[in-house]
């Protein structure tokens, strides 16, 4: 009944390209960041921020840079893992180095050396794509943790070789180190979260994102239409590692505070990330949120539930997480490629003309 | 002859026998990916599902018997008898058939025609999908594979090196015995597509499904066959390394490790993946041995993939890959 577009006139070229065209979602996108912002963190505990609203922040910012690449310029990447290293050492590296400057600047940087990277990497794709390029970015995924673990330059010649994020503030409170509240640190990651995904969707929607569409959907007929496929490629790998490299760097410097490169940044993050814009949706920032929402909670859930509720022994309801995820892939990209972000598209189409259909 | 040279070639060796395995795995890929033109991601987690089944049933453990000592406060964990390695082999088999059959039956089957980034998207899934289900099934223990293989230095390698260097090659019987069944299986994979009537049905979907159908070839059956074949190799590799190296979950890394095999062999060519798993079997260990120490050991991790990703940017295609023809 209120979801309606009837009435809602847009009177000039920037309203009617609006990100959300119909004055309900308008209003509960202000709804959504208000709570975020406002109530949350008054509400929030260690437990809540640790298992489920700091992961999910930062993986979505991951994910939304791993749907950039792979979602709206096609080019599949199974290195996101190790981008995230490199994101993370990199703020190690310039948090001991200059210990003086403000840790959002480190943490800025980490995403732009983090690009660099990436493009890098990136390089390949002009001329091997599809699931060669795939296979080839797990090329920078066993280079980088190997990199991260041999060079102790990386770790300052820890003994452990580990990375410890040391104590850093904001505004005279803690965000990083072990002495931080709940808090701050979400509205730390919060922040970045929203910013990753309004850069990301302004992006997306602009002259750029239509050149990496154009690639993605098919290359060849893009490059006739004048797309050039170096610059298009390049700059996606570039702005993907960047948000991937911001995501590596809270991952560690405020969600995890200690770091071992093959543990936290293995091959399975890759996948992780992979699967969340799989289920989530390729090709869609909600998706991103969505899928990182989703596969954040489905651990915690089976966990409450096999373990706590059943009483189960933790390694079987491990085993049974994995099956559940692979059914869970394999169902969404048989019944709905498209993912959550889909679903939801259905759902508000449907909810237009909600109680009177004809 | 200096010292280095004699280690070098003993690497080499090594190199070899460890290739012919990475290739044992790439013939898996090659399989499925040229009838179907799905590149299957779980064949490492297949070699590691058909271990432990074959583990499983030699000592006869109960399957599912974590589940059902949760669900059922049991405490069941053996049936109490030991079936014979060869019985276990083919009930393996069997299972990895049924294995085939439901894979084509509730997944690929509702994928045809879709986007190969997508088949293999789905085969990550089935990958993790696998992965719980044979950890479910028979728990996630390290278990020992013993097949009676013979096992340990060759003692005559040693003695004929000895002989002629002053030095004795370290070969383990059991690299020995695995590259003499894997050229057997190679052989037996070209004749079978040769000169049978279902090889040639399997040629002839991968050359054109369309085609294939029209002349009353039923794609369900080849499909099942070629993952059944898949099974068959992987169950192969899975006997070999788990007897090297223990059933455990580090054996589905070694589809990671076939990856760039394919990657230079091209991913369409028998000979490739053989050859291919050769050059990255040598490569690796001669990196190693060579460079290893100076860049900080370990390079083993990421050496092949950095070779395949520098060769594919000269050649695409990999090295016995057919041409890649974009039509548009």
């Amino acid at each position: 009944m209120l979801y309606r577009e009837a009435g809602d006139f847009k009177t000039s070229y920037v309203d009617d390209s609006q990100t959300f065209p119909i004055k309900f979602d308008r209003w509960r996108y202000y709804a959504v960041l208000a709570v975020a912002f406002l109530v949350v963190p008054f509400v929030i505990n260690d437990y809540w921020a640790n298992a489920v609203l700091l992961p999910f922040l930062i993986y979505a910012i991951a994910a939304i840079g791993l749907n950039i690449l792979t979602g709206y310029c096609g080019q599949v990447s199974l290195g996101t893992g190790g981008f995230m290293a490199v994101g993370a050492y990199a703020c190690y590296k310039l948090m001991t180095a200059f210990p003086d400057v403000n840790i959002t600047f480190h943490i800025i940087a980490a995403g732009f050396i983090t690009a660099a990277v990436g493009v890098v990497f990136g390089l390949p794709s002009l001329r091997i794509k599809g699931f060669y390029l795939a296979v080839a970015t797990l090329a920078a995924q066993f280079f980088l943790v190997w990199l991260f673990n041999r060079v102790s330059w990386f770790y300052n010649y820890s003994a452990s070789g580990q990375i410890n994020a040391p104590e850093r503030q904001l505004f005279g409170v803690n965000i990083t180190g072990p002495n931080t509240e709940a808090w701050a640190t979400y509205l730390f990651c919060l922040v970045f979260v929203v910013a990753s995904a309004w850069i990301a969707r302004n992006l997306t929607r602009g002259a750029l994102g239509r050149r990496w569409m154009a690639i993605r959907d098919m290359d060849i007929a893009a490059e006739i239409i004048g797309v050039n496929p170096l610059s298009a490629k390049l700059t996606a790998f570039a702005v993907s590692s960047f948000f991937v490299g911001i995501s590596g760097a809270l991952f560690f410097a405020v969600y995890l505070g200690a770091v071992e490169v093959g543990e936290a940044f293995g091959i399975q993050k890759s996948f992780l990330v992979l699967f969340m814009i799989i289920i989530g949706g390729l090709g869609s920032i909600f998706g991103s949120f969505a899928g990182a929402a989703f596969m954040v909670l489905l651990p915690v859930l089976l966990k409450n539930t096999l373990v706590g509720g059943l009483g189960w022994p933790t390694d079987l309801a491990a085993h049974i997480e994995f099956m559940i995820v692979g059914i869970l892939i394999m169902t969404f990209l048989i019944a709905e490629p498209h993912g959550l972000a889909q679903l939801w598209r259905l759902a508000k189409e449907k909810l237009r003309l909600w109680p009177f259909p004809y | 002859m200096s010292d280095t040279l004699i280690f070098a070639m003993e690497v080499t060796l090594n190199g070899l026998m460890a290739g012919v395995l990475y290739a044992l795995v790439a013939l898996g890929f090659v399989l499925i990916f040229k009838a179907s033109g799905i590149f299957n991601y779980a064949q490492g987690v297949m070699a590691l599902f058909a271990a432990m089944t074959l583990v499983g049933i030699m000592d006869g453990q109960v399957p599912f018997a974590h589940l059902i000592n949760a669900i059922f406060g049991t405490k069941v964990h053996h049936f109490g008898w030991h079936v014979p390695a060869l019985a276990a082999i083919a009930l393996t088999m069997l299972v990895m058939i049924a294995l085939a059959w439901a894979v084509n039956r509730f997944v690929m089957r509702f994928l045809v025609n879709t986007e190969p980034i997508i088949l293999f998207m789905a085969t990550i899934g089935l990958a993790y999908f696998l992965e719980g289900f044979g950890d479910l099934m028979w728990g996630a223990d390290i278990k020992k594979l013993d097949v009676g293989l013979p096992q340990g230095i060759n003692e005559t390698i040693d003695e004929v090196t000895f002989g002629m260097f002053g030095y004795g090659f370290f070969i383990d019987n059991l690299d020995i015995v695995a590259s003499i069944i894997a050229a057997l299986l190679v052989a037996a994979l070209v004749a079978f597509s040769q000169y049978t009537k279902q090889g040639r049905a399997l040629r002839a979907v991968a050359d054109d499904h369309q085609a294939a159908l029209s002349v009353g070839i039923s794609l369900n059956f080849i499909w099942v066959l070629v993952w059944s074949i898949a099974g068959f190799v992987a169950l192969v590799a899975g006997i070999m390394w788990g007897a090297k190296s223990g059933v455990q979950f580090s054996l589905s890394l070694i589809a990671l490790k076939a990856l760039p095999v394919l990657m230079l062999g091209g991913f369409t060519s028998i000979p490739g993946a053989i050859v291919g798993g050769l050059i990255i079997g040598v490569g690796e260990q001669l990196f190693e041995f060579l460079l290893g120490p100076a860049l900080g050991g370990a390079t083993e991790n990421w050496f092949a993939y950095v070779l395949a990703l520098v060769f594919l940017v000269f050649r695409p295609q990999g090295l016995f890959g057919e041409k890649i023809i974009e039509r548009v």
